[in-house]
């Protein structure tokens, strides 16, 4: 990999300000930029780690729901969410493997936006709000498609907002080499109605299953999408599943986070 | 009681002290005084004319002390294939020189054509990019299917092979007629096109190479991640640089892994010695994971179509096969023997079929070497035998377990000669398959599988009877079918002034113990306790030429050569012995440590006849040399027949298609065996590669022959999740009839009869579910398996 | 060039590393603690996996300068003070839970930090909390074998 100039900040302020310069990028946990880097994909002149930002760290339920710093590793997600929002904390106790669990952090992950990563499925599905540097973004509009947000220049996440939901589940299909999300799909009951994000599936990254939240805002059983057709023409096809595959297990991953959800 | 010592104890291996505390040494771990670091510059592209590298701007760049490119090997010696093939109508094969670093052309995605040696490996790497960035390339259409690489003779891979085959072999061609008549009037007829999937074979530690080379002494050293370091040399040393052998060390250290992958001799190793001469410094080289997959030789890689012709009951008549072979871009060492002498010469199972013929096409293309992997060609034949079995069963509404029982070859026709010409010397296949029966209690499979139902999942059972020959190989034998080198091996024991012994062996263990279970059969031969006896291997200044470790050869050529030379050493204890103790020599027995005078109490232990050895005081210098250390070659008479009988049962889920395996039993034949412990570990490991290539394990290039599966996000590797505890026994034991030991070998079994287990279990699962599914093939991937129900 | 320190094994060490150096080339090339292993370069194969204030990371996605002050724990650092192999060390032995040995050190400290978390895993909670080292050799079965015998359980398998 490129060599660069290591920076660890300890605030909010001082890690803006040194992001503000050219050739800056910022580092979370790392477990997806660090590969990028090794293959000279990325190279920064100035790498920013945002793990030693104290007041981006941790969980704790206030207004609006729970709120989780953007430098909180899965792991601790895993274990400290998992009174106040069970299916977010399960999400996080399922990405990668317990060595990525303790070194991914959520706001690595959607900053990225991978489409086959779980959290975006679980910020997007409990309609939260992204909170950043700079102000905060509904999680209807921060992801944009795939490795697309509406970050701008200089701006990084500090943490995500939960609305906590009635019942909520994720379940995920592995992709059995990555183990990264074939398709994973979050279902959220809220009173308003039900929200279905799905990763892994839709070359536009993340998104919301239109038809699936109509069948289950009328009835939430795994009954109520069993006929549903699934759009997939703009699902991902590739040497792990046809984009008709994708569509099915879509269909049948919602049923199943239904069943989950209770 | 099991034992605790010797022979068939499952004595706790002594080399894991060393890995579990981190003090195993592997050629990475080692820093070396004033070393520098090479980077290879391997190709993107699959096919293309070097028009021009321009290494200038790369040579001044910081810390670069030397670029290589092609036109500075261009004279010396090229790579070579091990085994010389000979096509139906006579001719030999094709055989195109593989150089040490590509010239003139690039032949696949990850060929070297020009390698960096720098101060640090940050500055080899920075000028090896640029070295990539001042190369044209002119890029030519690639070659990857099999069938068009054949057809088209417009596009080569080497501009001197019009049609890209390296050969057209019949086994056995005088067979064919009859075959086909068997055929033309078989009552029945299953016909399955196939494909055995390419896998890359992925030892966990990457191939890693040091050159030195002493000016003192002109005297050169090669630390290499070798299976065999003796052939590394000969290869390295007579065929590509011209060192003169006893000018060059190879070591093989400690190897994490080789699977075949590591029985080759690769342009990386010649590079590091040739550089570290230039240079007078150590030149080393690790891969990263990437490289691994774009350089190491592939296996299998085989698109098959199997005939079955049987009666109406499922009798075998004959078996017929065209196979097409991928070798990849240039003939690795043993890559055209894998298919075909390996392979064909399996293709008549454990079964007493009187017809079988055998037609296989091996083709040249634009991706990296295919050779032998685990098993090599014995998995593809089992595979092709196993599947079309099935489906013949299917077909006829037979139940497997009886069509296998009916056609067994019995206890009383050993010695069995094939219709492909092998001479199966002992075995027991009804014992495995009603013993692997009994521990997969098929009778209770209808309830579990009920049981599965409740859970919304599809259960079904696979059956594979498997036969393999290894212990490889008999010189004269391998010889007259167009091997180049003889598959002996040698030790040589040493025993010390104090009693204690040190035995170098020609074999390498890279995982299988060899520093444990050797050290048991001498301790147990010699009655002495088996810390005694230290195990010496890798290191070509130290042992006997012997010719590795691979083909599940190990202990049943290089541990019975070792046997030779115990022997060797009581033969001359008892000479010394007898002039101890003023006896005849024929009266001098040897038991539990001990020379005693037969019938007497009088008798010297061992430690004593040693040390007389060294301090010949008393000692019959007149008619024996002092000493005690003999060294034994032992070249097998025959190959060694494992055999046994696999039962897979596994789940699907009809929403995924996801299938897991939820039990597998394997009731093996490996003869005697030394150390359980390690004849199951070698056989769950097997299986767990054998479930991998079945489930999980695909190597895709796309039409332009960009490697799809390069890292580990896309080769799905199975993890501890994947698999489920296995069931092992070996206790059908029918000893092989021509080693001292009676040991057939265990090393490749469980890769060769695990992956029809899995896929016949799939399709057991399916057909029983309401889907009418003939064939998926590897790896049945979810996405597969739903593609199948869902049409 | 910068200088970093931390605690390895219960040792202070320091060294001058660039930014992109990682832990484990630290590790290895720095301060000669070659036990841990690098078998891949996507973050996947675990064989680097070390300790970082009692968590297992992958050793080759960390830079050794965002470890500073850390306490880390290598295979190395993973024996009994006398030398004899530690409970899960043994076990590993005992039941043959390696081969080749290349994977070995990042099995251990993944296994060990399964233990600190979950003294009593089920089969299925060992073999999940594995999902994220690679071994060619074994099959998983007898370190699978080896890690419930490490915590105490009686082995279900044969």
């Amino acid at each position: 990999m490129h060599n660069f100039d290591f920076v660890k900040p300890s605030s909010i302020a001082e890690a803006a300000k040194l992001l503000g310069q050219d050739g800056a990028q910022p580092l979370s946990g790392g477990q997806t930029l660090m590969p990028t880097m090794k293959q000279r994909l990325a190279a920064p002149s100035v790498l920013v780690s945002l793990t030693g930002i104290d007041e981006m760290k941790g969980v704790c339920m206030g207004d609006g729901g729970l709120h989780v710093g953007a430098a909180t590793a899965h792991a601790v997600v895993a274990k400290d969410a998992a009174k106040h929002y069970p299916a977010l904390a399960a999400l996080a106790g399922g990405i990668g493997d317990p060595a990525v669990r303790s070194r991914g952090t959520i706001g690595g992950s959607i900053a990225n936006n991978d489409p086959s990563a779980c959290y975006p499925a679980g910020v997007l599905g409990s309609g939260s709000t992204v909170v950043t540097n700079k102000r905060k973004i509904a999680a209807d509009d921060y992801f944009q498609g795939m490795f697309t947000t509406a970050l701008e220049e200089g701006e990084f996440v500090t943490g995500v907002t939960f609305p906590i939901p009635a019942k909520a589940a994720y379940v995920k299909f592995n992709q059995p080499a990555s183990r990264f999300a074939l398709t994973g799909v979050f279902v959220a009951k809220f009173k308003s109605g039900v929200r279905v994000a799905v990763t892994g599936a839709s070359n536009n990254g993340v998104f919301r299953w239109a038809e699936g939240e109509a069948a289950l805002s009328k009835s939430f059983s795994a009954d109520a999408v069993k006929g549903l057709a699934v759009d997939d023409s703009d699902m991902i096809s590739d040497l792990h599943g046809t984009a008709a595959y994708r569509a099915n297990l879509v269909r049948v991953l919602t049923g199943r986070a239904v069943t989950a959800a209770g | 009681m099991p034992k605790d010592h010797g022979i068939g104890a499952s004595s706790k291996r002594r080399e894991d002290v060393r890995f579990l505390t981190g003090e195993g040494v592997y050629t990475d771990d080692m820093a070396l005084h004033g070393q520098t670091y090479a980077v290879f510059v391997r190709s993107t592209v699959a096919h293309g004319r070097i028009k021009s590298i321009n290494t200038k701007a790369a040579a001044s760049m910081p810390g670069v002390l030397a670029v290589f490119t092609g036109e500075d090997f261009k004279d010396v010696g090229g790579n070579p294939a091990g085994w010389l093939i000979k096509s139906r109508n006579g001719e030999p094969m094709r055989e195109p020189k593989r150089p040490v670093l590509a010239h003139g052309k690039v032949r696949h995605v990850g060929d070297v054509y020009a390698a960096v040696v720098a101060e640090t490996y940050q500055q080899a790497k920075d000028a090896a990019q640029q070295l990539a960035d001042d190369t044209v390339i002119e890029e030519l259409p690639a070659i990857i299917d099999m069938a068009k690489a054949l057809a088209d003779s417009s596009n080569r891979v080497h501009d001197e092979i019009p049609d890209n085959q390296c050969y057209d072999w019949g086994w056995i061609e005088d067979n064919r007629a009859a075959v086909d008549a068997a055929f033309k009037s078989a009552p029945h007829v299953t016909t399955l096109e196939l494909v055995n999937n390419r896998l890359v074979p992925n030892a966990m530690e990457p191939r890693a190479s040091i050159g030195e080379y002493f000016p003192g002494t002109g005297d050169y050293k090669l630390t290499t991640t070798s299976q065999n370091p003796h052939l590394t040399r000969l290869l390295v040393a007579a065929f590509v640089l011209g060192i003169p052998e006893n000018k060059l060390t190879v070591v093989a250290p400690d190897v994490g892994g080789g699977f075949g992958s590591k029985i080759y001799h690769y342009g990386e190793e010649a590079l590091v010695l040739a550089a570290s001469k230039l240079l007078g410094r150590p030149v080393r080289w690790t891969a990263e994971r990437s490289e691994s997959f774009l350089s190491d030789a592939h296996g299998r890689d085989h698109v098959t179509k199997i005939e079955l012709a049987c009666d109406k009951e499922g009798n075998f008549l004959a078996f017929r096969t065209e196979t097409m072979a991928n070798v990849g871009a240039y003939l690795s060492n043993f890559a055209t023997v894998t298919p075909t002498f390996l392979h064909g010469t399996l293709m008549a199972g454990p079964y007493k079929v009187p017809h079988v013929y055998v037609n296989v096409k091996t083709v040249f293309t634009n991706t990296a070497p295919v050779d032998a992997y685990r098993g090599a060609g014995r998995p593809e034949a089992t595979y092709s035998l196993e599947r079309v079995i099935d489906k013949m069963c299917r077909e006829l509404g037979l139940d497997p377990f009886e069509v296998r029982r009916k056609n067994f070859i019995t206890t009383d026709m050993f010695p069995y000669t094939t219709p492909v010409a092998l001479v199966y010397d002992t075995g027991n296949y009804h014992a495995t398959l009603d013993k692997a029966m009994v521990m997969a209690d098929v009778a209770g499979f209808a309830k579990r599988r009920a049981e599965s139902a409740k859970r919304g999942k599809l259960r079904g059972m696979g059956l594979s009877t498997w036969i393999e020959a290894c212990g490889i190989a008999p010189s004269h034998l391998v010889g007259i079918l167009g091997s180049r080198v003889g598959l002996y091996d040698a030790a040589t024991v040493r025993v010390n002034a104090t009693g204690n012994i040190s035995v170098m062996v020609g074999a390498h263990s890279h995982g299988q113990g060899h520093e444990t279970v050797f050290a048991q059969i001498v301790a147990d031969k010699l009655g002495i306790p088996e810390s005694s006896v230290a195990i010496v291997h890798g290191d070509t200044s130290k042992i006997p030429f012997g010719m590795g470790s691979y083909g599940s050869r190990s202990l049943a050529v290089c541990g019975v050569a070792m046997t030779k030379a115990v022997d060797k050493i009581i033969a001359k204890g008892k000479k010394i012995a007898a002039h101890m103790l003023e006896a005849p020599e024929g009266d001098i027995t040897f038991a539990d440590g001990k020379f005693s005078v037969a019938g007497t109490d009088k008798a010297k232990t061992f430690g004593e006849i040693a040390f007389s050895a060294y301090v010949p005081h008393n000692y019959p210098l007149e008619t024996l040399e002092p000493g005690l250390e003999e060294t034994a070659f032992y070249d097998p008479a025959n190959f060694t027949y494992p055999a046994g009988a696999y039962i897979c049962e596994v789940e699907v889920d009809e929403g995924t298609g996801k299938v897991d395996v939820v039990a597998f039993h394997c009731a093996d034949d490996f003869g005697n065996v030394m150390n359980p412990m390690i004849v199951e570990g070698q056989v769950h490991g097997g299986v767990g590669q054998g479930i991998g290539q079945a489930l999980l394990e695909s190597t895709t290039y796309d039409e332009n022959g960009q490697l799809l599966t390069g890292s580990y996000m896309d080769y799905a590797m199975p993890r501890a999740d994947d698999v489920p505890f296995y069931n092992v026994d070996y206790s059908c034991q029918t000893a092989c009839t021509h080693n001292p030991l009676g040991v057939k070998g265990c090393g490749e079994a469980g890769a060769i009869g695990s992956p029809p287990a899995v896929v016949n279990a799939v399709l057991d699962a399916l057909n029983a579910g309401g889907y009418k599914v003939d064939h998926i093939d590897m790896p049945v991937s979810p996405g597969r398996v739903w593609q199948a129900m869902n049409g | 060039m910068t200088k970093v320190s931390m605690t390895v094994n219960g040792k202070a060490v320091s060294g001058e590393v660039e930014g992109r150096t990682l832990l484990s080339a630290f590790l290895r090339e720095g301060l000669g603690l070659t036990g841990t292993h690098v078998g891949c370069d996507t973050s996947q194969c675990g064989a680097c996996v070390v300790h970082v204030d009692g968590k297992p990371v992958k050793s080759c996605t960390i830079f050794a300068l965002d470890v500073a002050g850390a306490q880390v724990k290598t295979i190395e650092g993973m024996a009994n003070p006398d030398g004899s192999l530690g409970v899960l060390q043994q076990a590993f032995q005992d039941h043959h839970g390696l081969q080749c040995g290349f994977c070995t050190p990042g099995m251990v400290m993944s296994s060990a930090a399964l233990l600190v978390e979950n003294p009593k895993p089920t089969e299925a909670e060992v073999r999940h909390y594995l999902e994220g080292n690679i071994c060619r050799c074994t099959g998983y079965h007898n370190i699978v074998k080896a890690v419930l015998s490490a915590s105490g359980q009686t082995v279900a398998a044969e």
